[in-house]
């Protein structure tokens, strides 16, 4: 087995996973505090993003730096790839959670509702027709269609996964205009994503009257879209920081994995997108 | 403390000393270390809940706590035990363990390391806190079923955020551990060449990487539906309780081999060094952890049999778990085959190791019964299954767990456990288990239902037999403290390889480990 002569890269004593701690602490309190109405909490909940960002910042800057000054040999590099990849296999798992409850209440649990015994003695006339909001709550509701802005923005985030790819040729190929022209394509495309989705959330609670607490549909429809575009806006974040790191000169063509990280991310999040389309919105 | 060997790299120098060494270190053995003591102190609060609710029960009546307050108990026991106690015991050893026995230097991501460990006290200080806030700590069960969970006041949200910051412990803990597992093997440490407890933990971080997240949205849906006016869980909006069951048991299943398959892992290198033989059957070993793991992922609703389910899924689940005795069978008959005519000796973590075999065999026979529908209907929610998985989760994980800590505690600390301590300390533990939790086996069939303050006259002799085993047991495991405190004082020196029969990349580094161990990675025909 032919090993790099390089020892495997063992950082030293760091402070940043306490100052992440103490901020997961703080956030957990404040958002505690906060939803149970006790003075304050919105400020300890602050305090706590704060702190969050001052690690984030600090631990994947010395993270950068020590890419950089090449502390990093292949066998490093091949952590970091599995470790990624592992990532985003749990957060596949956490959207399988939502999609799960999506699937379950389509199938059985509004079903079961509207037949049998639950229709005839308890809920009567609930047909337990998709979209529902439940037999009980029977708000007159306008479900989200699918052939408008969400068709466009299935159309935004594919091209994003391309502008991304081209980004990627650019960068193998050492041609940095391409790689930049990329990039800046891609963030651009997913800010667009991110404010057509803004602008569709506001569409459906101020003239579908589909909100958060529509029943079982409101519930799903915005807990998978909302977490997705949570995802998207974090995605955003790195490709804006791998933008950063490239008009800082980082990345050559045999060493970018913080760039295929990002690829890696938006991509999963553009496969995300697609079930959601085709579930949540189309069928 | 631990010297640090000549060798060490430039980059390596010491840091800081004192309180912000263990804050602020990256190195295994030091944050291994860090995890085996919080999950020990977390072992003793568990365990104090637990004595509070055995008093309670000792005799019939309410004496000594309000009723809402023993379902705090339960609840906060359950919690506490298991991501409190039990899971970081296990991801101790892990660190601890794992790059000695692959010959690597460290932890793949060492810094990670670090966040895994020190994300677990501000977890248990949510769950901890919550008895003193208004209303208390959630009483709605560990499983924090809907609708009790979305009742419940401020301290079921602390719950579900500690819960999530332990989630997310355990997620970078099982990337960790992957990742080590598959690129920090020393050169010609194949994998089917590794040892078992590497295997066991490879395949539980899968596990964990795998359903933690679930679990993760399962609290998210009952958070959001408390404070946010979802209908996840309300069958008003078109939602459904039973749907959190599923959720949560798919991850409630694997997480129950998540606590168990490290455990097989240890007596898997305990068994073959007091039988002075190899392990029986090695790559069958493997292929039952796996084998295990994978059908731990369709056996989720016999948890679930009197809640509603059609009868095809009732059989199917039924028999998909009766299925997971057939992997599990394979482990205990190698185990009893690799100590056949072996030459065979009874030091402590032995004494641990067959009392494990023992014991937790009686829980998996248990556990077959109640996986039987019909029988599972009679028994659901009452002190049989409290009886069988305290059989499995006891005398199975925790008994590994003293097995594997007297076994590895030469390596760690440079001195024998006291031998005579450690004796006395598994014979107490192993006499007031059965003494405390046999007699709960009688009280289910009889019908004593669980999580319940009061109970009929009819079973109160059972319960006073209980509540006393349950003292002496508890009581039991301050021997441990003496030993372990003995052990790093001092004692009989270890030599490298501790224990005669011992076999392993970690028994060819001294003992103590030195703080820096591998750096050269060694070679492994």
């Amino acid at each position: 087995m032919a090993h790099t002569l390089d020892k495997y890269f063992v950082p030293e004593p760091s402070k940043y996973p306490i100052f992440g701690s103490i901020a997961l602490l703080l956030f957990a309190s404040g958002a505690v505090m906060w939803l149970n109405k006790i003075g304050g909490g919105r400020w300890v909940l602050l305090l706590g993003v704060a702190t969050l960002v001052y690690m984030l910042f600090g631990w994947f800057g010395q993270v950068i730096r020590e890419s950089q000054s090449g502390k990093y040999g292949k066998q490093v590099d091949r952590s970091f790839r599995w470790s990624m990849g592992w990532f985003i296999f749990s957060e596949v798992m956490f959207f399988a959670a939502f999609f799960g409850a999506l699937f379950y209440a389509r199938v059985l649990s509004v079903p079961w509702l509207a037949s049998g015994a639950n229709e005839a003695l308890i809920w009567q006339g609930f047909t337990g027709a998709w979209p529902s909001d439940g037999p009980y709550l029977a708000d007159p509701f306008t479900p989200m269609g699918a052939w408008g802005i969400p068709a466009l923005n299935t159309l935004i985030l594919l091209s994003s996964g391309a502008t991304l790819t081209w980004a990627h040729y650019g960068l193998l190929k050492d041609n940095r205009s391409q790689l930049k022209i990329g990039l800046v394509l891609t963030i651009l495309l997913g800010v667009t994503f991110l404010g057509f989705q803004i602008y569709e959330y506001v569409h459906a609670y101020q003239e579908l009257n589909l909100q958060l607490d529509t029943g079982i549909y409101g519930s799903t429809f915005f807990m998978l879209t909302g977490f997705h575009g949570l995802h998207v806006t974090i995605g955003a974040i790195m490709l804006t920081v791998t933008l950063g790191r490239v008009l800082a000169g980082h990345f050559n063509p045999e060493h970018h994995f913080g760039f295929e990280a990002t690829a890696w991310y938006w991509h999963f999040v553009d496969v995300v997108w697609l079930m959601l389309f085709v579930v949540v919105y189309w069928l | 403390m631990a010297a640090v060997t000549p060798d060490q790299l430039h980059d390596h120098h010491h840091g800081p000393t004192g309180l912000m060494r263990w804050i602020t270190t990256t190195n295994h053995k030091d944050i291994g270390t860090m995890y085996l003591i919080f999950a020990f102190v977390m072992f003793l609060s568990g365990g104090v809940l637990a004595l509070t609710i055995r008093a309670e029960l000792f005799q019939p009546g309410l004496q000594i706590v309000q009723p809402e307050f023993f379902n705090q108990l339960t609840t906060m026991h359950g919690l506490v035990m298991i991501f409190g106690a039990i899971m970081p015991a296990f991801v101790g050893f892990a660190n601890w363990q794992i790059p000695l026995m692959i010959g690597a230097s460290d932890m793949a991501f060492a810094r990670m390391n670090n966040w895994s460990f020190w994300l677990l006290p501000p977890a248990a200080i949510l769950l901890i806190g919550s008895f003193f806030v208004p209303g208390g700590a959630t009483a709605a069960g560990w499983t924090m079923y809907a609708p009790l969970s979305v009742q419940m006041g401020i301290g079921q949200d602390m719950a579900i955020f500690a819960v999530h910051i332990m989630g997310v412990s355990s997620i970078m803990g099982a990337i960790n551990i992957v990742v080590t597992v598959l690129n920090m093997r020393a050169p010609g440490m194949k994998l089917m060449k590794m040892p078992l407890f590497c295997w066991a933990w490879l395949i539980t971080a899968y596990l964990l990487i795998a359903v933690m997240p679930v679990l993760a949205g399962a609290v998210t849906m009952v958070l959001t539906d408390r404070h946010f006016g979802t209908s996840f869980f309300n069958a008003a909006g078109g939602g459904d309780p039973v749907m959190y069951q599923h959720i949560f048991w798919f991850f409630g299943h694997p997480e129950v081999y998540i606590m168990i398959l490290p455990a097989f892992g240890i007596i898997s290198h305990i068994i073959p060094t007091f039988a002075r033989k190899p392990l029986f059957g090695y790559a069958s070993m493997v292929y039952a952890l796996a084998a295990i793991a994978i059908l731990s992922f369709s056996v989720w609703a016999h948890h679930m049999f009197t809640t509603g389910m059609p009868a095809v899924g009732q059989l199917f689940f039924m028999y998909a778990t009766m299925l997971i005795a057939v992997p599990t069978g394979v482990k205990v008959f190698n185990w009893t085959a690799t100590m056949w005519r072996g030459s065979m000796s009874f030091e402590p973590p032995m004494l641990w190791a067959v009392g494990f075999i023992l014991v937790f065999t009686i829980g998996g026979f248990t556990g077959l019964i109640v996986a039987v529908a019909p029988i599972d209907i009679q028994v659901q929610d009452t002190y049989y299954v409290v009886a069988h998985f305290h059989y499995v989760l006891v005398a199975g994980s925790l008994f590994a767990l003293f097995g594997g800590a007297y076994y590895w505690l030469p390596k760690w600390t440079g001195h024998m456990p006291d031998e005579r301590l450690g004796k006395i300390h598994f014979w107490c533990s192993m006499v007031f288990f059965n003494i405390a939790f046999f007699p709960m086996h009688f009280l289910g069939l009889a019908g004593m239902p669980r999580r319940i303050p009061d109970y009929a006259l009819q079973f109160a002799d059972f319960n006073m037999l209980a509540t006393i085993g349950a003292f002496g047991f508890g009581l039991s495991q301050l021997i441990f403290i003496v030993v372990a405190v003995k052990c790093v004082r001092g004692g009989a020196k270890a030599s490298a390889r501790a224990w005669e029969g011992a076999d392993g990349l970690e028994w060819t580094v001294p003992s103590p480990a030195p703080y820096h161990t591998f750096e050269e990675a060694p070679v492994v025909r």
